[in-house]
């Protein structure tokens, strides 16, 4: 009956009475350099992400301050101009969003698999070490005037090496966490009874493997074309134009399907008994995941729709419909069933649905603000609408990652965060990412053009909407800091959490917290989607 | 409070190796489908010009003075023929625990991939094209360099698996089963390249 191992072993750092401390520092460094336990990977995943979003955010709100007087520059230069904007994005995709998410999933869905550990666990170490690494090249060669757009070649082919190691690193962590689901479950376990979370990982993972492997391809192209001939790709302007859908939607739903899977477990949850319509929620997360035949075509299928005959309107619809509307379907559904449970339950006040709820419903506001911008009648290609879009998808994913590091903090710290402050900090970041986001959707509509800092010129208040945008940033990147001091404080000197702090139903909830070094003892059996709401004493499911 | 559940038993073996080599291979499918795609893409939209022989308006995407050598690249598909004959005969032999011939068949599938990645590399120097000729130039180093180095991955494996074979590990089906997955995986993406680029051109 033993399927827990209260010792929290693993490899940790001992050191005998004549080391030195710095000795016992470099050990601890190359334990968690190289270190086999998913916690430890997914929060090296988790904590620089978090970093990254903070100074992602802060990169935002800079460009907002510029936009404000669109008569010439204040604060920024004019030819950095695109490589901020190229850095924004780089580092909202590639450094918080895929990361964050990534590092969520290797953490919990062992634990939650019944697992003792992640499959191929050195796969992963090295992805998340090639995922950092090539990150780095590719911030450090467009802080260095590469990147797209860059004036320097030799940067500009340093952003395309750093981009292409940084998706091998996250096609490498992908491969790994995939495996982990199809394979490593406990007996008993099907499918269709992986918790919400796993599920959304599989989903997630193999529209990331659909995706990922794409973009890399397109980068090879570009980094040899880029580097010998500059005869095919369109030299460095030509960068945005091949990669710049994997850092736009739908692309960016990819990033934010786990996430999706997230929100919906921690509903679960809080409504406090079994969901009637699990299988709807799987559904809903499996659909969201379909964006990645979207991202994969590398181009958009919006609807122009003027002098075309019925035909050819529907030629376009059924595309457009696909790529882009399904997505926004699978939000819907799990949000509309999440809340159903919810209400058919008695939903206790959780800190972390607070930010998870809400960060899925910018993802929401995001994709039918997309569906909008690819209506060819509303004339917004071009604008800063596109960029309003982009900031509800992945400030909401932020959002949902704060969420689940709050929810899953106790198992993976042994210690809580503060409701209250989590609870605070989810309402704070939802005002920033509206404030941040919204105001870009209306200066869409007056034809603000995107990418650009000045020189344009619109009738209504320009100056209050991008005044209003960076300060939604200013908020956001608060948000993330404060909330990085919160869980630093929390985790190392907070409130003990005990093993079972929110009334959980899925296996990680079964061992001490923090959790051991290699999960379970012994594999444990499970007979149902909530194996421990079997086990707990009748009654205690409401 | 920790909950205990019951302990299962021991987990039956599970084909990690194998699972984990076809994600590779799908994700490896995937990124040459999409170069394929962008060539693709270029060909479409290149210009029209009359053929040498004046009869015909092809697409002006291959050179005129690029000559392909069809013969290489033609026998190399046989070799990957082969090389997936060798690798499935390691996977045969490790069912019966026959190591001996299990090693035999690793090895063999290593000198295959040699020569392999040796007519592929052949392919270039008989072209005489530099990479920074042009845009189809630069395309075709991308596109077969990126086969060069899925191929250099795959002699990797069949080291890995043959130094596990001669260490007394010639049973481990998951893997020798994996292996040539990963085989199978590059010959079908070789007659995707060949196709695409060797002989519709």
């Amino acid at each position: 009956m033993t399927t827990f191992d209260t010792h929290a072993s693993g490899s940790h750092v001992t050191s005998s009475s004549g080391s030195s401390a710095i000795g016992a520092l470099l050990a601890g460094v190359a334990a968690w350099a190289t270190t086999t336990d998913h916690k430890r990977i997914g929060r090296l995943f988790i904590g620089l992400a978090l970093i990254v979003g903070a100074a992602g955010a802060v990169i935002g709100a800079l460009l907002g301050f510029e936009r404000i007087s669109a008569d010439g520059y204040s604060l920024l230069e004019s030819n950095t101009i695109e490589q901020l904007f190229s850095l924004y994005r780089v580092a909202l995709a590639f450094g918080v969003a895929i990361p964050l998410m990534l590092g969520i999933a290797i953490a919990v869905v062992p634990l939650q698999l019944g697992s003792k550990s992640l499959a191929f666990a050195r796969l992963a170490m090295l992805g998340f070490w090639m995922w950092i690494a090539g990150f780095i090249v590719a911030v450090v060669s467009i802080g260095a005037n590469g990147g797209p757009g860059g004036g320097n070649s030799d940067m500009v082919d340093l952003f395309l090496l750093g981009l292409g190691i940084c998706a091998v690193g996250a096609i490498s962590a992908i491969v790994s966490l995939v495996t982990t689901v199809l394979i490593n479950r406990a007996p008993g376990m099907t499918l269709d009874r992986a918790p919400i979370t796993s599920w959304g990982a599989m989903a997630g993972g193999f529209a990331l493997l659909i995706t990922l492997p794409v973009l890399l391809g397109t980068v090879i192209y570009l980094y040899v074309d880029h580097r010998y001939a500059r005869a095919a790709f369109g030299g460095n302007k030509g960068v945005s134009e091949w990669i710049g859908w994997a850092v736009t939607q739908p692309q960016t739903y990819v990033y934010a399907a786990i996430g999706v899977a997230v929100m919906a477990e921690i509903a679960i949850v809080a409504s406090g008994r079994r969901h009637p319509q699990r299988f709807a929620l799987m559904v809903g997360v499996g659909i969201v995941s379909l964006a990645a035949l979207g991202g994969a075509t590398q181009m958009q299928h919006g609807l122009t729709w003027t002098d075309t005959s019925t035909g050819e309107k529907i030629k376009e619809l059924i595309p457009y419909l696909v790529f882009n509307g399904l997505p926004a379907l699978g939000v819907l559904v799990v949000l509309g069933v999440s809340a159903l449970g919810l209400a058919m339950g008695k939903p206790r006040v959780m800190g972390p649905l607070v930010p998870a709820f809400l960060g899925l419903v910018m993802v929401l506001v995001g994709m039918l603000g997309h569906l909008i911008s690819l209506f060819g009648p509303a004339g917004l290609a071009g604008t800063v609408f596109e960029e309003g879009e982009f900031v509800y998808v992945v400030y909401g994913t932020l959002l949902i990652g704060i969420g689940a590091v709050a929810y899953w903090g106790p198992k993976l710290w042994g210690r809580r965060l503060p409701e209250s402050a989590v609870f605070g900090l989810g309402m704070l970041g939802f005002v920033g990412t509206v404030l941040a986001a919204f105001p870009m959707y209306i200066a869409g509509f007056a034809n603000q053009p995107a990418g650009k800092a000045d020189g344009f010129a619109y009738d209504g208040p320009q100056e209050l909407w991008n005044t209003l945008s960076a300060v939604g940033h200013v908020l956001m990147a608060v948000t993330v800091a404060l909330f990085l001091l919160t869980a630093l404080r929390s985790f190392t000197a907070g409130e003990p959490s005990g093993d079972d702090p929110w009334d959980a139903q899925t296996l990680e909830w079964s061992v001490s917290s923090p959790a051991p070094h290699d999960n379970f003892v012994s594999m444990p059996v499970v007979s149902s989607a909530e194996p421990l709401l079997d086990i707990k004493p009748a009654g205690s499911e409401k | 409070m920790t909950h205990a559940l019951p302990a299962g038993p021991r987990p039956a073996p599970r084909r990690q190796v194998f699972i984990g080599t076809g994600l590779v291979a799908g994700a490896g499918a995937l990124l040459i489908g999409g170069m394929l795609s962008i060539w693709l893409r270029f060909r479409a939209n290149a210009p029209l010009r009359t053929s040498s022989d004046g009869l015909y308006q092809i697409k002006d995407w291959l050179p005129e003075d690029i000559k392909i050598p069809e013969v290489i690249t033609n026998v190399n598909l046989g070799t990957f023929a082969v090389i997936c004959i060798m690798a499935q005969w390691a996977v045969y032999s490790s069912r019966r625990h026959d190591s001996r011939h299990t090693t035999s068949a690793l090895g063999l599938t290593f000198l295959f991939g040699l020569a392999a990645i040796n007519a592929l590399v052949t392919t270039f120097t008989q072209m005489e094209i530099g990479v920074a000729d042009g845009a189809y130039q630069s395309m075709f180093y991308a596109i077969t360099g990126t086969m060069i180095a899925f191929v250099a991955g795959g002699l990797g494996y069949t080291l890995a698996a043959l130094f596990k074979s001669i260490g007394g590990r010639a049973t481990n089906t998951d893997l020798m089963s994996a292996h040539a997955l990963y085989w199978y995986f590059l010959a079908a993406a070789y007659v995707a390249v060949w196709f695409v680029v060797y002989v519709q051109k």
